[in-house]
């Protein structure tokens, strides 16, 4: 797994979190909405943020496989890659 | 019904003549009008080219929006959200910037505006409608655009889970939801409630008002003159945007948390004239304005003479003679017996539906202050005024040291809609008891 795109996806994530001080001791693989307290409305935006940043298209049936930070991670480098 | 009593134990305010409440006083003390040229307006080629407009990055609570994510939000969510913390911060109240405090099931918000969030519809929605870029709009735009987002916003960042409501009554909304909160910990619903109104700036706000010329035109380069209530010279509205915020609590839950007590709420009364008999959907039938003064002076159980100041919802135009005649008739007072009355939108102009809310909290200042502010601009009073009332109870410069007990706040809109706030010096009691 590619520690760039890790910590960008993370920077764009911390974006929606009030709390940012969750993201001093993530765990491994955070689910978003459980563990970084982001509401579940706002993958809307981290997936046009994704888009933007990484010059990617995701399917709306894609967004909704998203619930861990290492699934958005996986989408992109499949998407990067083909 | 249960009487309990309700007492304002803090306020927050982003006005044309001060971002913060220690600002807005000093401006009231000093008389400090906040009126000015506005460019966009004369780019736009609208007749009324000035404006009360508000500082929003000198608020204290600024910094806030930014904590919440709040942005990108409409300026409605953002005013209401920094005057609403300012409020809450004063009435020595907590916030928890992590979100993971209790629902405080004792407290509830009301949150008004006239005019609503169509800054964003101007900004986000319309334009990704034209373009056809709807799959871009941001999950926020319901949260940060729906007539409640004030409200609901606010209740989020504080936890707040009595009722979170939102009320719209033209210009007479502030008052209004200052009346709904006060009824609401009345009835033992809630023991506190934060309540406001809040009104922006936009062009297609304020366009419609323009088309009607009742904002004033006559003043265009002169705009600290412009904003004239009781004025002979008077000429129209000027209009403004701001934001007043109120906590409102049942009296012994105040006095145990040892919460700072501004004043007493002792009456509240909303009504209408029926828009008959010279009421009109934009004007207000005497008999209404009489009915809801009296209807507010009778849940007081105070005595008319009692009453030492009227803060007055005068907006520089030819109905603030009608409104001191209907205070003449409803009070039964006139000449040198007429009670002090001023017009705080000689300073900060017309605040539409923050209108009642901040003027509200500047009649709570004169209150516990014991002053009252200047009532600018009408050193040519009006002749059918001076027919009524003697000028001297008009504070053409600030009153200092007046002995102020009960306070009338008055507020009237469009739907020809009435609302009559009575306060109470909280001293006043114990003074009476001596």
């Amino acid at each position: 797994m590619n520690t760039n795109v890790k910590n960008e996806v993370i920077d764009l994530l911390k974006k929606y979190a009030i709390n940012k001080k969750i993201f001093d001791h993530l765990p491994e693989n955070p689910n978003i909405v459980n563990d970084l307290k982001i509401n579940s409305a706002r993958l809307v935006d981290i997936v046009i943020d994704v888009e933007e940043k990484f010059n990617i298209e995701i399917e709306n049936e894609e967004l909704k496989k998203l619930i861990y930070l290492n699934d958005i991670i996986t989408l992109i480098e499949h998407k990067v890659k083909h | 019904m249960n009487n309990r009593r309700v007492v304002v134990t803090g306020m927050g305010v982003l006005s044309p003549i001060g971002a913060d409440l220690n600002t807005f006083y000093d401006s009231l003390i000093w008389g400090r009008c906040g009126i000015k040229k506005i460019e966009d307006l004369v780019e736009l080629q609208f007749g009324c080219q000035v404006g009360g407009r508000v500082e929003l990055e000198k608020s204290p609570c600024y910094p806030y929006l930014e904590t919440f994510l709040l942005s990108e939000a409409s300026n409605v969510v953002k005013y209401a959200v920094v005057a609403g913390l300012e409020a809450w911060n004063n009435a020595q109240l907590p916030i928890c910037e992590t979100l993971d405090n209790e629902p405080d099931y004792d407290t509830g918000i009301i949150t008004g505006s006239a005019i609503g969030t169509i800054d964003m519809y101007e900004n986000k929605i319309l334009p990704s409608i034209q373009n056809k870029t709807i799959r871009r709009l941001r999950s926020t735009t319901i949260e940060h655009s729906m007539l409640s987002a004030a409200s609901a916003n606010l209740a989020n960042i504080l936890g707040l889970a009595n009722y979170i409501g939102f009320n719209s009554s033209a210009c007479s909304t502030g008052a209004e939801s200052i009346i709904l909160g006060f009824e609401h910990i009345r009835q033992g619903l809630a023991t506190r409630m934060l309540v406001g109104g809040v009104d922006i700036y936009t062009a297609a706000g304020w366009a419609g008002f323009d088309a009607m010329r009742v904002t004033t035109r006559m003043y265009n380069n002169q705009p600290l003159q412009a904003s004239r209530p009781m004025s002979a010279s008077a000429s129209g509205f000027v209009p403004a945007e701001g934001c007043g915020m109120l906590v409102l609590e049942e009296y012994e839950t105040a006095i145990r948390r040892g919460a700072p007590i501004y004043a007493e709420i002792v009456g509240g009364s909303l009504n209408s004239g029926g828009q008959r008999k010279g009421g009109t959907m934009t004007a207000p039938s005497a008999e209404g304005v009489i009915r809801c003064i009296n209807a507010a002076i009778q849940e007081s159980y105070v005595d008319v003479n009692e009453i030492d100041l009227i803060a007055g919802h005068l907006s520089s135009t030819m109905a603030d003679v009608l409104e001191v005649q209907n205070w003449s008739t409803a009070l039964h007072r006139k000449g040198k017996d007429f009670p002090y009355i001023n017009s705080l939108k000689s300073l900060t102009g017309h605040c539409i539906g923050a209108t009642g809310a901040i003027e509200t909290i500047a009649a709570v200042l004169q209150l516990k202050e014991q002053f009252i502010h200047a009532s600018i601009h009408c050193e040519d009073l009006h002749p059918d005024i001076e027919k009524i009332i003697a000028d001297e109870k008009i504070p053409h410069q600030t009153k200092k040291n007046i002995p102020l007990h009960y306070i009338a706040k008055s507020s009237f809109g469009f739907g020809d809609t009435n609302a009559v706030l009575i306060l109470k010096n909280i001293d006043y009691e114990y003074q009476r008891e001596k």
